[in-house]
């Protein structure tokens, strides 16, 4: 799902690389998806990540709700760049940011509620999580908004692939499902995506409780940095110092 | 640049305060209008979930009125106590209302339809934060513990057994919580007293309060 809507705005970007001055939409896909991760690289929004993963499908829908929140203050806070000088501007980035939380918050109470009863406590945090201001900050405010918008669709999906991913291990583990109660979030035709991994499953509590939580991030950063050094070895350098960032 | 005198400079106090003030409206204006947008959708929306927790405490065969169509105050010790009547013809049928108890991690809100004689006709657990697979067996969808109470009376069990089996009851406790069955056996428990202790004006004055309704077209909200 998220793979596919990442796809179609990067394309329509791709054309207009020749006439821009130059931009570097593949160094943003990378940021973004793997090498400055959000969460993985970043090591952001770990409050918000570390409530909601309990199942796959709340990953899913906080981590869409942030990447609608990250495009559009990308989008706003690019094309008042101009105008926002260097004093006030994170006054103005955090009223941006706490309007377009609050606009998607009352948007899906009234149009996913179901989902909205079990999210809605998480997406006023959005406001908080910190990396949303950070890219207003590092990038929207210095880019152009095609190149912010993309920014913000990047670390979007990069933060949403970590919360589904750490989401299933949790759900698999603690609970045997996997994308349990999908159809609430994506309608009934995605109601196949609910799976039972393990039928008369008893459940494994601590991966459901924030504990395990912090055990599957853990788990999941030990990972990245072993694939970070495993397949290519010139990689190497820019590994050790994304931690840093 | 024919910006006015007061904002041209971009480090004055002038322009700053502009820029902060314009965002600001600009912001004010985005919210009342997904306000505006927004509200009739949320609240069908939460009067599509009462209706639906109250179907589940009051079955469909024994009114053939809308449940939320007109609600009754009932003032008791704690504020009002918002009630639904379940209407057969004039005759109340069950009423539902709202119990709370003290759970292990804060208040279980407990759904209660009750019989005209007072007998439980269903409880649903509307909102908790117990601990997920231990407390939240009260939840209908992972358990049928709370079937459990169907067809209860302060008469049944006798009020000394109305609690948790470690407390002498006759209800099961959970492996590894008590307190939380504990809590909605309290609960529940408290709404049949609540309903004894208002019996008449529950049961009676739905008879008139309806007949005025009927008189009136679009009466609709009665405040005791």
């Amino acid at each position: 799902m998220t793979a596919d809507t990442g796809s179609t705005p990067a394309d329509q970007d791709g054309a207009e690389r020749t006439d821009r001055a130059r931009t570097d939409w593949a160094r943003i896909a990378r940021d973004g998806l793997w090498d400055n991760n959000v969460v993985l690289a970043q090591s952001l929004a770990l409050c918000p990540l570390l409530a909601v993963t309990g199942t796959a499908t709340n990953g899913l829908g906080l981590g869409l709700a942030s990447l609608v929140v990250m495009v559009l203050s990308g989008v706003l806070v690019s094309a008042a760049r101009g105008l926002i000088t260097p004093q006030v501007r994170i006054p103005v980035f955090v009223l941006i940011i706490a309007t377009l939380v609050t606009l998607v918050d009352l948007a899906m109470n009234a149009w996913l509620h179901d989902l909205h009863k079990i999210l809605g406590l998480f997406i006023p945090l959005i406001v908080t999580n910190c990396a949303i201001l950070g890219r207003a900050e590092a990038f929207a405010s210095r880019n152009r908004i095609a190149p912010a918008a993309f920014d913000g669709l990047m670390m979007g999906v990069g933060f949403t692939l970590v919360l589904v991913a750490l989401g299933a291990v949790r759900e698999a583990l603690g609970s045997g499902t996997l994308f349990a109660n999908a159809s609430l979030l994506l309608g009934d035709a995605m109601a196949f995506l609910e799976t039972t991994l393990i039928p008369d499953y008893r459940g494994f509590l601590l991966m459901i409780l924030p504990p395990g939580g912090f055990l599957a991030l853990g788990f999941l950063l030990a990972g990245q940095r072993l694939l970070k050094r495993l397949p290519l070895p010139k990689r190497r350098a820019g590994a050790a110092a994304a931690p840093s960032t | 640049m024919n910006l006015p005198l007061f904002m041209r400079d971009r480090d004055g106090i002038g322009y700053q305060a502009t820029l902060l003030g314009a965002f600001t409206l600009a912001a004010a204006a985005l919210l009342v209008t997904g306000d505006l947008v927004t509200r009739g959708p949320i609240a069908e929306r939460e009067a599509e979930d009462l209706r639906a927790s109250l179907t589940e405490v009051i079955p469909a065969a024994l009114h053939d009125n809308d449940l939320l169509a007109n609600p009754m105050r009932l003032p008791v010790a704690d504020g009002p106590l918002t009630v639904y009547r379940a209407l057969a013809g004039l005759d109340v049928a069950g009423v539902a209302f709202e119990v709370v108890g003290q759970g292990y991690a804060g208040p279980i809100r407990v759904l209660l339809g009750i019989d005209a004689d007072g007998r439980v006709l269903g409880a649903r657990v509307l909102a908790h934060a117990e601990t997920p697979g231990l407390g939240d067996k009260i939840e209908v969808a992972r358990d049928d513990w709370i079937l459990d109470f169907d067809g209860r009376s302060l008469a049944d069990p006798a009020p000394a057994r109305w609690a948790v089996k470690k407390d002498g009851g006759v209800f099961d406790q959970f492996s590894g919580a008590t307190i939380t069955p504990r809590a909605v056996v309290d609960a529940i428990k408290g709404g049949l007293e609540t309903f004894a202790a208002h019996r008449d004006a529950l049961t009676a004055s739905a008879v008139l309060q309806t007949q005025t309704d009927q008189q009136g077209t679009d009466a609709r909200g009665t405040v005791r």
